[in-house]
């Protein structure tokens, strides 16, 4: 089995597309829509590397990624963010908080491809 | 040779007669027959006082020493008479309006009744008039002692004293009975008027009489008298023109001010229009008596013994001659002169001298010793008048005795003159300068005191008597700019006129600067603005006999102070208070003493407590005056207040700033926040149809997967647009640029569009229509309308949770309005959200579901509120629900329709 990717984000067609992507490039790929569970989801089962999204329903991704880098269990696992926001702000407020990329929609695919496998190589 | 004792009970006999006269007029005065003394003609010849025993016998002498130059001392108050006499038409109406009873009192007033310039002005004409009392006793007592010689009889030194001493008494016996006989509220002495009327004719007959005698008698007629006066050296005297002009101010200004003038020409005025009579008649009485001083002096100088004391021609020449009746004549004139004068200048000084030092000092005493004011003050008031008339004329008498009655005091008319004019800056600035403060006026007096005592009065006791020679000559302490006839080093100046100079100068200087640089107190501009604007007020103080005028009046003060409302309630409240209808109340003491306490609020309580009290008391304070006064006040408070205003104004836009900065900083958050919306709403379906067109063609996708990807990349396409042309129409919306198109069809057509365009296709949401009322007719822009409609219907089918989902859609009325109401059957929404529905992508569910951006609520209320309808969530139904009200036109369209 391939290394997990935990992708929490509430677009049903991005979803659908990272997933076909990662998929086909051999990683597990786990769903969470929901931003307030996200933070317990990811300390349930541990996954290799978190895409997370910044506009959750219900939490912000930067409030789940501050949680994240503040616990133990979670803080050394890679995070990639991506917003639609595309705000230069954002970027430095989540490179700040810890996070190891952050990506604008709309992405290219294999940009997203290969930053996961560098993520997760390392 | 008459002699010298049927002199004196001439004299006696002429005495006895001026009381008989003074007595008879008193007399008549009080029976009310006293028209005949209110005439133009008396109150002329009482002005005649001018004309002292200095001028009946000193004008010869004068002539005879220094030629003409006694002119001036009669072309002086011939031009005030003449050119100004609308000086002294104001002087008389303010004397009568303000119950003025002497010029200290007139200065006082003018100057917020000031207890101290009073005082001082009381104090400079005190000094000032004493001397010229004991030069009237010493002129007299010549007079006496010319007689006497005649009969080969040399006077020594007590007799001049004990004739001067029996004068004295006489003076102050007459001038006790007539002066201080009542305490009349004008002040005005019928008796003495009279009297000095008089003795104005019998000097005036015997000066006539003797210069007749001189130029007839002696001379042979007018052109020889004119020949004799050629052949003297009395029009050769080279005239200083400094010095003319000096003395003709001198004069013009002692005219005004000298106490006793004033207390003839404004205090005993009893009409106003005898100014008119006395503005030609006086100049031609003046004229009377100076036209025969150059022949008596021309003659005496040839006839008599060269050291003559030709201050006594007027007597030693018909003496000479052998006329001894026109010797007891001309005696008599020159009696009547001093008496007439002492008379009045001691009443008038004894006025001052009372009303402005002794009764404050009195009535200071008495508020120390706590005792009480109940007595009758006017015994008070009259016994320290009596006394001050006897100390007055024991000063003048004193100084006669310590001057030795010598050259010394011959000199000291003008300089006399001098130290009265002191007050003429601020008597003159007084009444025409409502600038003129206290304080200005107390450092004129000052001043001019001081300058006139050093460069005038003090040197004229003669050399080292008090100012040393050496002061004289170097100044004191070496100081030579001080020397007392060479202040600041102007030298060559005759002294007299150097006195009038530097005293009047520096007076006014500082009368002006003292004015211009303190602020007088609410007292003082008050009866500033009542001397200057004198003539502005009827001649007639108004009367508040009728109770509810003096009220109106009241309230119209008080509205100028305190403003119109706040004055206004408070009168309402008394009025109520007494059970009155109306608004004015009864003008009861209490009320008054509420007004004041109320009013001192705003003005301080003396001014209050002056106001009221002079508007009350029926007083001569004119409605105007206390008007103009409040006015200023009204200013003043309307300056602060716009101050206060204006810093208020500061702070308001200040706090409008900080708020407008706040609404910025709100608004560019809230832009950011739409920016990061609207960014994040077109990046999502931009990021599926690239991630999804990459799949596609990169490939290795199967058939079942181009077909889905293919279908989601259509629809973000189609979402997309969608949502850029909302985006646009609110844009649009917002800006107010929408243009509208009317059209006029049935509520049900609408309804029936909307429904068919909201796609319900699926036939999930089924709709209920109450019909009852969709007949009416809508005049608006119906795809706009059809618009609010399709967003609200096609919401229902996204969002009700319900089951079997339903949209009742019912027509009603509602506040007079048509309304249209869009009710779902599903669970509603929350409280919280329900102030967010109508705002900009405040989607509430899951936005895949919504496949919308959030923005149909918005452009809809968008919308109602430019077609003049509205958009409103309703709370209490039980599911989501939407009451739109339709716009006005509707109604006018049923009625058209029924």
């Amino acid at each position: 089995m391939g290394k997990r990717v935990l992708l929490i984000e509430d677009e049903p067609n991005i979803i659908e597309a990272i997933s076909f992507i990662l998929s086909r490039d051999g990683w597990t790929v786990h769903i969470h829509e929901d931003g307030t569970t996200a933070v317990d989801k990811v300390r349930a089962m541990p996954p290799d590397m978190i895409i997370l999204d910044v506009m959750l329903p219900g939490r912000s991704g930067f409030d789940i990624l501050r949680d994240l880098r503040g616990d133990d269990t979670t803080k050394s696992i890679p995070v990639m963010m991506l917003t639609a926001r595309g705000q230069d702000k954002d970027r430095e407020l989540a490179m700040r908080l810890g996070a190891n990329l952050f990506m604008t929609k709309p992405f290219s695919n294999t940009e997203v491809r290969d930053h996961v496998r560098d993520l997760i190589g390392a | 040779m008459t002699t010298f004792n049927a002199l004196i009970v001439i004299a006696l006999a002429y005495v006895l007669l001026l009381f008989a006269v003074a007595f008879l007029a008193e007399r008549r005065a009080a029976r009310g027959h006293a028209n005949w003394l209110h005439s133009p003609l008396i109150y002329t010849l009482s002005l005649s006082i001018y004309c002292t025993a200095w001028t009946f016998y000193g004008a010869v002498g004068y002539a005879a020493r220094s030629g003409l130059e006694f002119v001036t001392i009669y072309l002086g108050p011939t031009l005030v008479m003449v050119g100004w006499w609308w000086i002294l038409r104001r002087l008389v109406r303010i004397g009568r309006a303000q119950r003025i009873t002497s010029i200290a009192d007139l200065i006082s007033s003018r100057f917020g009744k000031s207890t101290q310039l009073g005082m001082m002005v009381t104090l400079i004409s005190v000094i000032a008039g004493t001397p010229y009392i004991a030069l009237q006793l010493q002129s007299v007592t010549l007079s006496f002692a010319v007689f006497a010689q005649a009969e080969g009889v040399f006077w020594q030194q007590t007799d001049f004293n004990r004739t001067a001493i029996w004068v004295t008494i006489g003076l102050a016996v007459f001038t006790v009975i007539f002066g201080t006989r009542n305490l009349d509220a004008n002040e005005r002495h019928h008796g003495i008027v009279m009297a000095i009327a008089v003795e104005a004719v019998v000097k005036l007959l015997a000066l006539v009489a003797v210069g007749g005698f001189v130029v007839w008698g002696i001379a042979g007629g007018v052109p020889q008298m004119l020949d004799r006066i050629d052949a003297t050296e009395i029009q050769l005297w080279e005239q200083d023109s400094g010095r003319w002009v000096g003395l003709i101010f001198l004069s013009a200004a002692a005219f005004l001010c000298l106490p006793r003038m004033f207390q003839v020409m404004v205090v005993e005025n009893a009409d106003e229009q005898h100014l008119h009579v006395a503005s030609w008649a006086f100049p031609l009485y003046l004229l009377l008596m100076s036209l025969f001083v150059v022949p008596i002096a021309v003659i005496g100088l040839e006839l008599l013994p060269a050291g003559s004391n030709p201050d006594l021609f007027v007597l030693t020449v018909p003496l000479d001659q052998g006329q001894g009746g026109l010797a007891v004549l001309s005696f008599l004139g020159g009696l009547s002169s001093a008496t007439s004068m002492v008379i009045v200048a001691t009443l008038a000084l004894a006025t001052m001298v009372s009303n402005n030092i002794f009764v404050p000092i009195w009535l200071r005493l008495q508020a120390t010793q706590q005792a009480t004011m109940s007595g009758d003050v006017r015994h008070v008031i009259l016994l320290s008048r009596r006394i001050s008339i006897a100390a007055i004329l024991t000063f003048g008498f004193l100084y006669y005795r310590l001057s030795g009655g010598g050259t010394a005091l011959a000199a000291i008319g003008l300089i006399s003159f001098t130290g009265v004019v002191q007050i003429l800056p601020a008597m003159i600035g007084g009444i025409f300068w409502r600038g003129a403060t206290g304080v200005g006026a107390g450092l004129g007096l000052m001043t001019g005191l001081l300058i006139w005592m050093w460069t005038l009065f003090l040197p004229s006791f003669g050399v080292d008597a008090v100012i040393s020679q050496s002061v004289m000559d170097s100044g004191p302490w070496g100081l030579h700019w001080l020397r007392p006839q060479a202040l600041f080093g102007i030298t060559g100046l005759d002294p007299l006129v150097h006195g009038i100079m530097w005293s009047m100068l520096l007076n006014a200087a500082m009368f002006l600067c003292g004015s211009l640089f303190s602020f007088p107190g609410p007292l003082e501009r008050l009866q500033g603005a009542q001397f200057v604007n004198v003539f502005d007020h009827s001649t007639a103080a108004p009367s508040w006999t009728n109770a509810s005028t003096g009220a109106e009046d009241l309230l119209i003060m008080a509205q100028r102070i305190m403003g119109s409302a706040e004055a206004q309630a408070i009168f309402e409240q008394e009025a109520q208070r007494q059970g009155k209808v109306g608004y004015l109340p009864e003008v009861t003491l209490e009320f008054i003493e509420r007004l004041e306490r109320e009013l001192s609020g705003s003005v301080g309580a003396a001014t209050a407590h002056a106001m009221v009290g002079q508007l009350i008391g029926g007083s001569s304070v004119s409605v105007e005056d206390l008007i103009a006064v409040a006015d200023e006040a009204a200013q003043i408070l309307e300056y602060s207040n716009r101050l206060e205003a204006k810093s208020k104004e500061q702070e308001r836009t200040a706090r409008a700033l900080r708020d407008a900065n706040e609404k910025l900083t709100a608004l560019s958050i809230q832009k950011d926040a739409f920016l990061s919306q609207i960014s994040h709403e077109l990046r999502t379906p931009m990021t599926s149809i690239r991630s999804f067109s990459e799949i596609l063609r990169e490939g290795g996708t199967n058939g079942e997967e181009q077909g889905r990807y293919a279908g989601i990349i259509h629809d973000e396409a189609v979402r997309l647009t969608r949502l850029l042309d909302d985006l646009l129409d609110l844009a649009v919306l917002e800006n107010g640029q929408v243009e509208l198109h009317e059209q006029t069809g049935t509520l049900a057509d609408l309804l029936d569009r909307s429904i068919r365009a909201a796609g319900l296709h699926d036939g999930v949401l089924e709709i209920v229509r109450q019909s009852s009322d969709e007949g009416i007719l809508i005049t608006a822009d119906l795809d706009r309308l059809a618009q609010v409609f399709i967003n609200l219907i096609s919401n229902a089918r996204k969002y009700c949770d319900a089951k079997a989902p339903q949209l009742t859609i019912r027509v009603g009325q509602a506040k007079g309005r048509h309304v249209v109401d869009f009710i779902d059957n599903g669970s509603g929404i929350a409280a919280e959200h329900q102030s967010l529905i109508f705002e900009k992508f405040s989607r509430l569910s899951d936005e895949a579901k919504a496949g919308g951006a959030g923005l149909g609520l918005a452009i809809s209320r968008e919308v109602m509120h430019r077609l003049g309808g509205d958009i409103a969530y309703l709370p209490e139904a039980s599911g989501a629900a939407f009451r739109v009200t339709l716009p006005d036109t509707t109604a006018a369209a049923v009625l058209a329709e029924t």
